[in-house]
Order: structure tokens, then sequence, then C-alpha cells
């Protein structure tokens, strides 16, 4: 599903990304972890075409992106911060994506249904809270029904009903047969959704396995355990 | 492109700044008609404002458009858009509304004053024909300081810094070359000087309309060819049409390679 | 008169005599008409001419005359019928007039002679008085009309219509040289040297001529006193309307516009003293009044419009007064190359006033300079006119206004008008 080759990407001296190698097949949610300023997003957005790699190649569903950017076609992307313009409708926005994208077949209405927007629907978006916020943000992503789903932080804001109505939601995408990347903060929500981890630390790959591998692998029956014990081994 | 630029058009329409811009150019309109009495004397009056006005509002909205549209931009790089498409279209959305705040703006007042009845309709176009290359030119330039400044403080400081260099130190530094150097034949070279700042291409294009009579008190051939015949015109065009081609070129330049 | 001329008579008879005759020949008592015509008895001007008896009339019908050389020596009325064509086929002066009270009336003159050391005339009037010139006209031509000498004459409604390029190789459209109390009327001068030029002349009246395109001035006044202009045109002529050495001309309701050049004015005034400039015009005009080493002159009610410079004033002028003047929409008001200034500016419109007036008495309450710092920058580096209208030169300007170092702090209008003033 997603291919990439030796990536390669530093902002000015600080250094990223250095030999990325990562292969995910289809269908699966992976996780995408590691401490802050490891590269999570700096991955995603490689991905999305956003940050442009110093070095190696990204396919996605066989392409190389660097080609064309058709590919983003095939994917559903969620931003981490949901910040939109301020003096645009809910309503309005979720047309004016749709417009974007150029897609018919959409199924905002059940994802407004499952979150509840419908009181929001003629609000502009610089009157909401930021949970609601967020609540657009995952129905703009999941409206569309692409192969690729990548979520930056989604639980960001989200109440207790709202987090059960999203594993959900995640769990049908899955069984569509979907590829799905995900980067979180919240252990308990990889744990319970991931079926893969991928751990980044000083810019490459450490550990991409199942959880019960990487509990194995640091002899820690605790998952949350787990990845505390890579973190401070590695700064022993 | 065209879609970025309806909704990002749109997005303006909305914003309290457009109307504050287009009641400031009502205003303007309105009280310059009425001191003056006089639909040419506003014309000429006008001119002398709108030149450097008009840089320094594209310039200010340009920047915080680009610098308050962060996350929006951020969204439509994740869709399936060309980056050219996405900055071009945001581009042209800003200087849009701009120019249409300045043409309805400035247009009602002297319309309501009877401009299409007036020989004043053929300045009044030259002045919003240069107001709108102005917008175009400085929103582009906004783009660009913002596209490579990060830091909003900073962008925001670079641009008005700009501003003040191409509206007034450029010509002081002008000023003093010209007058260091005037014992050498400086007409080539006080036309190049004025080609390389967009106010003063401008200005020049308000000077062959107004002061035709004293710039043909001057005796360099040069000068006589550039300004006595319609070459000046279109060299000023043209060099205008340029002003925009370059920064809106770099934008795309840059756009295309800038990690988001 | 030459029939009376062989008697010796007492001065004074002879005068009264003389003025008999005169008035009877006027009245067409004595007179006959000679026609001339190419299938006539007479098939010239000069056949024509020597027939005929002072106080006769000579009638030129419709043709083509080759002819040069033409001497009117006595009181004749020369009259084209349908505007006869006399050609000079280039060969030199056309009619020489050498006799008082010749009228010369409806012929089209071409091809006078061109020439470096004579200065060939489609007219000329040599030391005669009386004479009128009227609804000729004339093309390709070295000088047009040139009263020599001559007096008391009328030169009305002619229509001159040069070739000129060059000014070492033309000659001008009506030229005065020692000739007073001439009247010019309603005359069109174009594509000459100057259209009217003036030497020596005294009294003389210029009325309601059009003066255009001209290589040189369109008028031209050199050490000739007491005339007077008023209702002429002068339009895009090389160097504008220049007046010299002259002293007491009246100039009233005169037009001079889009004289474009760097040497161009709408007038250029050089060592006039006493002269008055009323109800004038000038428009787009590159300099409107180019003024040097001229006294006591009167600018009273002119419009400056659009013009380069308004008023340059270049040294020694003194008691000159302006007042009531409208200066609107000129790129400079007044320029000076002092900082004395002896000249009264009073209750004149600027359009470039920025003050108020809040007693609505229609006078600015707070007076105005119209002399800016940018025009010394521009007098002394030429190349700066280009960042006319920059806000930087605007500041320049503005702090000059507040603390006048290089302009004459008494040249202001303490009284400026709020409102274009109407006469």
């Amino acid at each position: 599903m997603v291919n990439i080759i030796d990536l390669h990407k530093s902002f000015g001296k600080n250094v990223v990304l250095s030999g990325v190698d990562l292969n995910t097949d289809q269908g699966g949610i992976y996780a995408i972890l590691g401490p802050n300023g490891s590269g999570k997003t700096t991955l995603i957005k490689s991905i999305l075409g956003m940050v442009l790699p110093k070095k190696g190649t990204i396919e996605v569903l066989g392409e190389n992106i660097k080609i064309d950017s058709a590919y983003r076609n095939h994917i559903d992307y969620l931003p981490q911060i949901a910040n939109f313009p301020n003096n645009i409708k809910v309503k309005e926005l979720i047309r004016m994506i749709k417009d974007l994208r150029g897609a018919k077949n959409t199924n905002e209405e059940n994802l407004i249904r499952r979150f509840q927007l419908e009181p929001f629907l003629n609000k502009k978006l610089g009157n909401l809270s930021g949970g609601t916020k967020q609540k657009v943000n995952i129905v703009l992503t999941f409206m569309f029904d692409r192969p690729l789903i990548i979520l930056d932080e989604p639980t960001t804001g989200l109440d207790p009903i709202a987090l059960i109505q999203l594993k959900e939601l995640i769990r049908i995408e899955k069984d569509k047969g979907k590829t799905i990347l995900i980067t979180s903060h919240i252990m308990s929500f990889v744990e319970e959704i991931s079926d893969e981890i991928v751990f980044l630390l000083e810019g490459t790959i450490y550990f991409k396995g199942t959880i019960a591998a990487l509990k194995e692998k640091t002899e820690q029956p605790n998952f949350e355990h787990a990845i505390a014990s890579i973190l401070s081994k590695h700064h022993a | 492109m065209l879609k970025i630029l309806k909704y990002s058009f749109f997005d303006l329409m909305r914003s309290r700044w457009s109307y504050v811009y287009l009641l400031f150019y009502l205003l303007l309109g309105i009280v310059l008609l009425f001191l003056n009495n006089d639909l040419s004397k506003a014309i000429i009056t006008l001119m002398n404002v709108i030149i450097v006005l008009i840089p320094l509002i594209g310039t200010v909205f340009g920047i915080m458009y680009h610098y308050n549209s962060t996350e929006f931009t951020q969204l439509l790089l994740a869709q399936p858009l060309k980056r050219s498409t996405i900055f071009l279209g945001q581009y042209l959305g800003v200087a849009l509304s701009l120019s249409l705040s300045l043409v309805i703006g400035l247009g009602i007042p002297f319309a309501f004053y009877g401009l299409f009845y007036s020989d004043a309709i053929w300045d009044f176009s030259l002045l919003l024909v240069t107001g709108a290359f102005l917008t175009l030119i400085f929103v582009a330039l906004a783009f660009n300081i913002a596209l490579s400044n990060e830091n909003k403080i900073k962008g925001f400081g670079y641009a008005i810094l700009m501003w003040l260099f191409l509206a007034v130190i450029y010509d002081g530094l002008f000023l003093m070359s010209l007058v260091f150097f005037e014992d050498y034949p400086l007409d080539k070279a006080s036309l190049i000087g004025s080609m390389l700042n967009p106010i003063d291409l401008s200005r020049i294009l308000i000077l062959l309309k107004l002061d035709i009579s004293a710039l043909l008190g001057y005796t360099g051939a040069v000068f006589k060819s550039f300004f006595g015949t319609n070459l000046g015109l279109f060299l000023s065009l043209g060099c205008l049409v340029l002003w925009v081609i370059l920064p809106v070129w770099r934008l795309i330049y840059v756009s295309k390679r800038k990690d988001f | 008169m030459q029939s009376i001329g062989i008697f010796k008579l007492d001065p004074v008879i002879k005068t009264i005599l003389h003025t008999i005759i005169f008035l009877s020949v006027w009245s067409g008592l004595w007179a006959k008409t000679i026609t001339v015509c190419p299938d006539c008895t007479h098939k010239t001007l000069k056949q024509g001419i020597a027939a005929a008896q002072a106080g006769d009339t000579v009638l030129v019908r419709k043709g083509t005359y080759k002819e040069h050389d033409i001497v009117i020596d006595k009181p004749l009325t020369l009259v084209g019928e349908n505007y006869p064509v006399i050609d000079g086929e280039l060969k030199g002066e056309i009619i020489t007039i050498t006799s008082d009270h010749v009228t010369v009336d409806g012929l089209f003159i071409i091809n006078v002679g061109t020439s470096y050391t004579t200065d060939y005339a489609a007219v000329r009037v040599k030391r005669s008085n009386h004479f009128v010139i009227k609804n000729l006209v004339l093309e390709k031509l070295f000088f047009g009309i040139y009263l020599e000498k001559a007096r008391d004459g009328l030169v009305y409604h002619n229509k001159i219509i040069g070739d000129a390029v060059e000014e070492y190789n033309s000659g001008n459209g009506i030229q005065l040289w020692y000739s007073h109390n001439v009247r010019i009327e309603k005359n069109i001068v174009q594509h000459v040297r100057d259209g009217i030029y003036l030497e020596f002349s005294d009294d003389c009246s210029i009325t309601e001529n059009v003066s255009t395109e001209n290589v040189r001035y369109g008028l031209h006044f050199m050490f000739s006193n007491r005339d007077i202009y008023e209702n002429n045109t002068f339009e895009k002529n090389g160097a504008g309307v220049a007046v010299m050495f002259s002293k007491e001309i009246k100039m009233y309701n005169n037009h001079f516009r889009e004289n474009w050049g760097s040497a161009s004015y709408g007038m250029l005034l050089k060592e006039i003293n006493d002269a008055e400039i009323k109800g004038n015009t000038f428009a787009e005009n590159t300099i409107g009044i180019n003024i040097e080493g001229s006294n006591r002159v009167v600018y009273h009610n002119n419009d400056f419009l659009n013009n380069g410079w308004a008023i340059k004033v270049r040294g020694a002028c003194y008691t000159n007064s302006f007042t009531e003047n409208n200066f609107m929409h000129n790129s400079f008001d007044i320029s000076y190359n002092s900082k004395v200034n002896d000249n009264v500016f009073d209750r004149n419109y600027w359009s470039n006033y920025t003050g108020y007036d809040l007693n609505k008495d229609g006078v600015g309450d707070v007076p105005y300079r119209p002399v800016k710092l940018f025009s010394y920058v521009v007098n002394r580096t030429p190349e700066t006119i280009i960042l006319l209208r920059s806000l930087f030169i605007d500041i320049l300007d503005f702090s000059e206004k507040v603390s006048p170092v290089f302009t004459p702090d008494n040249l202001v209008d303490e009284n400026p008008m709020t409102k274009r003033i109407l006469w």
C-alpha cells in the first residue's frame, strides 16, 4: 500500500528522518509512534507530499508520489490541528471540500448523525469549540471512501462518546479492507485499535511489528511500559 | 485553480476587512469629491494617494491573509490539488477581491458624480488600471515574503519595511544618487531606476498623463523619445506586467519546494 | 501721383490736392478697371499694372500667372477673382509695393524664391503707407508679407502656410521692420520660422490672428514699443511667443497652448518693462511664461492651466505684480532661481493650495507658498524631474514649506483664493 525506501529529511541542520524504510500491506491499522520530535508528523506529511524528502522514494498504491499529485485522490487525511477559515459555515465547508475533490458519492449524512453535528451545520466555524471542530474534521476525512486513511492525532479534544464513535468508525473502515495510518499519544487508544506498531526513534524505524511482538521484545507485560522501556533504555 | 480562487474570494468577501477596505475607498472618493467639487482635481489627488496607499494595503492584506489561512492551506495541501493551483488561487482571490473593492469603492461615488459624462473618464480608468496593477504586484510580493518567513512577526516586519523602502526610501536614495552624479548623462539611468520600482513605474504612468508638459522640458534624447511618444506608456505597462509575473513565478517556484 | 508731382507746389496745397485727388480716386470717380486674364489683352499682371493709371483697379481673373518681380509703383487696387495663382517659380520676390495707397486682395501666391543673401517675400511693402493687404493665400514661401519701413497699413485675413523645417533656411510669415502703426488682423500663419515678427516697430496692433506650428516663435517682438496684441491664438510653436527688449506692450486675452520642448514657452519675456499681461490663457506649455530681466509688468486675470512650469523667473525681475490669476494643475506653479524676491503675489487661485477658509470669505486663512523646494532640485539636476509626485519629494517639499531654507521666505500669496477666479 505505502512503500517507503530510504527516506531522508532534515529541516536546516536538524535531521528528522534518516533512512526510513517502511512497507505496509493492504488492510490493517498501523500506529506510528515515537517521542516528541521523532518525525511522526514529518513522515505522514512526506507521504502526503506536503513535505518534500531530501532523499528516498515514496510509493502509494504503486505510484511514485513525486510524479503526480493525483495519488492523493486515494488518501483521506485528518490533519493534526483542525483550524478552518473562520467565516465559513460547517455545511459550506463540507460542500467546498467535496467540490474541491470533485467527489460525488459521499456519506457525510451518516457521519453527521453519528457525531450529532446537525445543530452546528449552519454555524460558522469560528464559533465552534475545539472538540466540535475536530468532529467536523473527522467528517471531512471519512466522508470519502478511499483505500488509504491517514489520521494525525485523531482523538484531540474529543469527548468520550465521540471517542467511542471514532473507534467504531475506524473499525468499520478497517473491515472494508482499508489501510489506516494513525499517530497518537493516547496509548490505550493505540493498543485498542492498532494491528501493528511502527516505532520511530531518532529518524529511523526502531521497531515495526505487532503489540505482542513489542511486549516480547521489551519483556514488558504492559504496552505502555513497553514503550517507556524503549525510551528509557535508549536514553540510558 | 478557479475553485480555490472562488473560495478564497468568497472567504474574503465575507471578511469584515474587505468591507473596511471598501468603505475606506467609498469615503475617500466621497470626501475628495466633496472637498474639491471637481472631478479631475479629485482624480489627481486620488492618484497621489493611491500610488502609496494601494501598495501598503495590498502588502498588509496579502501577508495577513497568508498567515491567517495557514491551516486552511494545510487542509488544501492534503487534497489532490497541485501546489501551484492552491497558491495561485489564493493569490488571485486576495488580489481580485482587493481590486474589486477599489473599483467599486471609488467607482460608485465617481459614477454618481457624473464620471461617465465627463472627459475625466480616461484618467479615471488609468487610475483604476494602475491601482489594479499595484494590488497584483504588492499582494504577490507579500505572499512571497510570507512564504519565506514562518515567523509572522518577522514576515510582517519585512513586508512593512519593503513597502517603506519602495514608497519612500528608494526615491530618497534615487534622488541623492541623481544629484550626486549630476555631471554625468543620467536620462537612461533615471529611467531604468524608475523601472526597478513598481511604485515609481505607476507614478510615471500618472506623470505621462498629468505632467507631460513638464517632462518634455528636459533635453535628453532618451527622455524625449520615452515621454514624447507612446514608448513610455507601453514600456511602463510592460514593466508592470513583468513586475506581476516575476513575483508570481517565484511564488510558484518557492511553494513547490517548500515543506508544510 | 506722378501727374501732379511734375508741378512745383507749396507743400500745404500739395497735401490738400493730394487728399482731394485721392478721395476722388477712392470714390471711383476717375477710376477704371483693367482686367488681366490668360486670353485678355493684358495677359500678365505686369502688363495690367503698366497699363493702369493711379487709382485704377487691376482685376485678375482666375488662371495661373508665372511671374515674379512684379512692382506696384502707383496707387492701385490689385484684386484677384476666384483666387488666381501667381507662381514665382522660385525665382525671387513676387510682388513689391513701392507706392502709397496700394491694396492687394484675393491672390493665391506660391513659389517664392529662397536665398541666403536676400529676404525674398511673397509681398513686400517698401517705404509706403496706407496699404491694405488682404485675403491672400501664400504657400511655398520664404518670407510671406514683409513690411519694410512701411506705416499706417492693414494686413487682414491672409492665410500663410509655409513648409519650414529648419530655422536657418526659412523666413517669417509676417515681418515688420521699422514699420509703425500697422494693424495685423485675422491672419492664419503656419509652418514658417516666426509666425509674426516685429523689429523696431511701434504702435502696432495684432488682433485675432492664429499662429501655429511655426519652427521658432508664433509671435516675436524685438525693440518694438507700445504695441498691443489681443485675442490671438499661439499653438504648438517651436518656442512659443517671444517678447524681447520692448517697452509698454499690452497683451490681452491671447491663448498660448501646447508649446512643448526643452526651450519652449507659452511666452518668453526678456528685458520687458511696463507691460500689461491680462486675460490670457496659458495651457499645457512646458513653461507658461519665462521671465528674464523684466520689470514693472502687471499680470492680472490670466489662466495658467496644466503647464509644466506656470511661471519661471530667472533673475533680475523687480516690482512685477501677479494678482487674481488662476494657477491650476501645473506641475510647478512658480520657479525661482534666487533667494531674493521683489515681486508681489496676491489674491491668486492656486489649485495646489491645501489650506482652509474658516470664515468663508473666499480667501484662504493660511498663506500659500508657490515655490517648491523640488523646483530647485530640478533646476540643478533636470533628470530628477522623473521623481515628480513621489512621496519622498512631497515630504521634502513639506519640510521646506514649514521652514523655508532655499526658497525666498517672502514669496507668498497672503490671500490665496479658495475658488477659481472668474472675470
